[in-house]
């Protein structure tokens, strides 16, 4: 079955065996990354569905804004404080166990992904994701790659640890704000208590 | 508060840094009432633990009084007594659903980074390097503690901090070390290393049944507490350790071996002058000599029990004589809190007092020196009350100001 985005029989209806979509993944770039998380299948497929909550565990995602006609919109972290924007659609959905989305034509960001929510027992359920871009050419190209950084896989990966963290315990853990004996966190402790 | 920091080598400091706060709902911030100086944390004094940051807070052997609780916190509440687990544990993830704390999914927030070595990252530990989570350490006044209700075990009132304190690492420690031995009638146990864990290991291989246990260390102090528990000593300064356990065993060798020394060990001759050396030019991690001469010691299809700490890498290990010898090696950071309550019940009881081995009581300030100290050996076990000693606690008040004084002289 391989690591196929949408259902073949999706695929067919939307038409994305042609080789205009063959061509679009053909020039991109695929990243497949697995965890398990012990919780029950349908629990997570319903928080990653509600793609608003996405960037709680997406590091690069600024924000996600869901429309009712299953399409939406995707705002990325970028340097100096700007952001990119691109809209998406929901292409395939089977409630408890996938979800698979892809940016509308046009956008400046060309992706698509999925996300399976496999039942595996007594050892949990595995999150497969599978995200597909073509890096964007020019500036724009050079903006996503500092975004990602040099290992989209690490960032996939650190994401779906990050996503384990929150389901399995209700937070991700920080060490961000305790004490230490360096110069610049004494700093801080004195502007606070001023 | 005040707080023991870690500078660089042999460089330790008390200094005063913030008070933790509670980050995260599942926190919990301790008053620490006692902590101790881990042999493991000389480690990190020698500068062979890869991955601290000058300033970094010392200490993963900790109790105290539960001062405030995080909105998730739902076993503890201000005023409860508790031990804190060195391993930070979630409770909630793959390996803690299997009790194997240590190995937590979720607490050690550097996992990407030990990954790239560990090729998967353990669970989050305190006061012991970014590797390991970065987590600000308890040999200070107080002590965040993240995922409270799975990383603190909670304790009685009344008895004294010294019989409870060591549940947060070595009783467990040890006990584990014993129990990987699976001591059968009639097994010989050989145990390098008299101090703490070893200790605690003797006497948690007495309460599974071991029969004969020899102890291997040369420091006096340490092999007569060893002698007082009912094993037969060694001193390897004065004897040929393989020599010596072969004629005790008629010589088949000890049948179970336990390494309570790990990655700093003392060897002798060109081997080990050759591990000094790549160990300070940072070309191997860890010096391996007992390990071998366990290897060597312990009779075929033996096992041999590792409680170490061993942190990273090892050259001219024997390991083609292990397998020729078919020996069966168990090993680990043990998940504290699998056993901790069992030992609370076993400490309560009296059926294993833990407070035997501790030498030195301290404050806070003392701690850089103890530090010197216990490397040197001339310390067994060194317990910090970083807020004052409690005025139950005035038994062997008079031994104590006179170890205190002999520290600040």
């Amino acid at each position: 079955m391989g690591y196929s985005t949408t259902g073949e029989a999706e695929q067919k209806k939307r038409g994305l065996n042609d080789s205009r979509a063959h061509e679009f993944f053909e020039n991109g770039r695929r990243i497949v990354e697995a965890t398990l998380v012990q919780q029950p299948a349908q629990r997570i497929f319903e928080f990653w569905r509600n793609f608003e909550n996405l960037p709680q565990f997406m590091q690069h995602l600024e924000k996600v804004q869901a429309f009712d006609d299953g399409r939406s919109r995707w705002c990325a972290k970028a340097p100096a404080g700007t952001t990119i924007e691109w809209d998406a659609e929901i292409i395939n959905e089977k409630p408890g166990e996938l979800i698979a989305w892809r940016s509308l034509s046009g956008s400046e960001v060309q992706n698509a992904g999925s996300v399976r929510f496999i039942d595996r027992g007594r050892r949990g359920t595995e999150v497969r994701v599978t995200m597909e871009f073509v890096p964007p050419a020019g500036k724009l190209g050079e903006l996503m790659a500092r975004i990602t950084g040099e290992h989209p896989q690490h960032q996939v990966r650190s994401d779906l640890r990050r996503l384990r963290q929150l389901l399995e315990t209700g937070e991700i853990p920080t060490t961000l704000g305790q004490p230490s004996g360096r110069d610049d966190d004494k700093v801080e402790e004195k502007e606070e208590t001023r | 508060m005040k707080a023991v920091t870690w500078h660089g080598r042999h460089d330790m400091r008390v200094e005063d840094v913030p008070d933790p706060k509670i980050l995260r709902p599942k926190d919990a911030i301790i008053k620490v009432t006692s902590a101790a100086i881990c042999g493991s944390d000389l480690h990190i004094y020698n500068g062979h633990i890869m991955g601290m940051k000058a300033g970094d807070i010392m200490g993963h052997e900790t109790m105290g009084e539960v001062v405030e609780v995080g909105p998730g916190v739902k076993e503890f509440k201000p005023g409860d007594r508790a031990v804190v687990a060195f391993n930070v544990a979630c409770g909630e993830c793959f390996f803690c659903k299997r009790r194997l704390f240590s190995a937590c999914d979720n607490s050690n927030l550097n996992a990407e980074l030990t990954e790239k070595v560990f090729g998967h990252a353990p669970g989050g530990i305190f006061g012991y390097s970014h590797p390991f989570g970065g987590y600000a350490g308890g040999q200070a006044q107080y002590l965040r503690v993240p995922y409270a209700d799975t990383t603190m075990l909670k304790v009685p009132h009344g008895p004294p901090d010294e019989q409870l304190l060591f549940l947060s690492d070595i009783l467990p420690t040890g006990y584990m070390g014993a129990e990987f031995c699976e001591p059968e009638p009639g097994d010989t146990v050989a145990v390098w290393g008299a101090g703490p864990v070893g200790q605690m290991a003797i006497r948690s291989l007495k309460m599974l049944g071991a029969e004969r246990i020899i102890v291997i260390d040369n420091v006096p102090d340490r092999l007569r507490l060893a002698a007082e528990a009912g094993c037969e000593t060694l001193n390897y300064d004065e004897i040929d350790i393989p020599e010596a356990l072969r004629d005790m065993t008629a010589g088949i060798g000890p049948d179970r071996c336990l390494d309570a020394v790990g990655m700093e060990a003392h060897g002798t001759g060109v081997m080990d002058a050759v591990d000094k050396v790549k160990q300070r030019l940072k070309l191997e991690t860890d010096r391996p000599a007992v390990l071998r001469e366990i290897i060597m010691c312990c009779r075929k299809g033996g096992t041999v029990s590792l409680l170490g700490v061993y942190a990273g890498f090892i050259d001219k290990l024997n390991w083609g004589i292990a397998f020729n010898k078919g020996l069966q090696f168990r090993m680990g950071q043990t998940p504290v809190m699998h056993y901790a309550p069992m030992l609370l019940k076993a400490v309560l009881e009296g059926e294993v007092d833990p407070s035997i081995i501790i030498s030195h009581k301290i404050a806070l300030d003392d701690t850089p020196k103890a530090y010197d100290l216990f490397d040197k050996k001339e310390i067994t076990k060194a317990v910090i009350f970083p807020n004052g000693q409690p005025a139950t606690d005035r038994l062997d008040a008079a031994a104590t100001e006179t170890k205190q004084a002999n520290l600040r002289a």
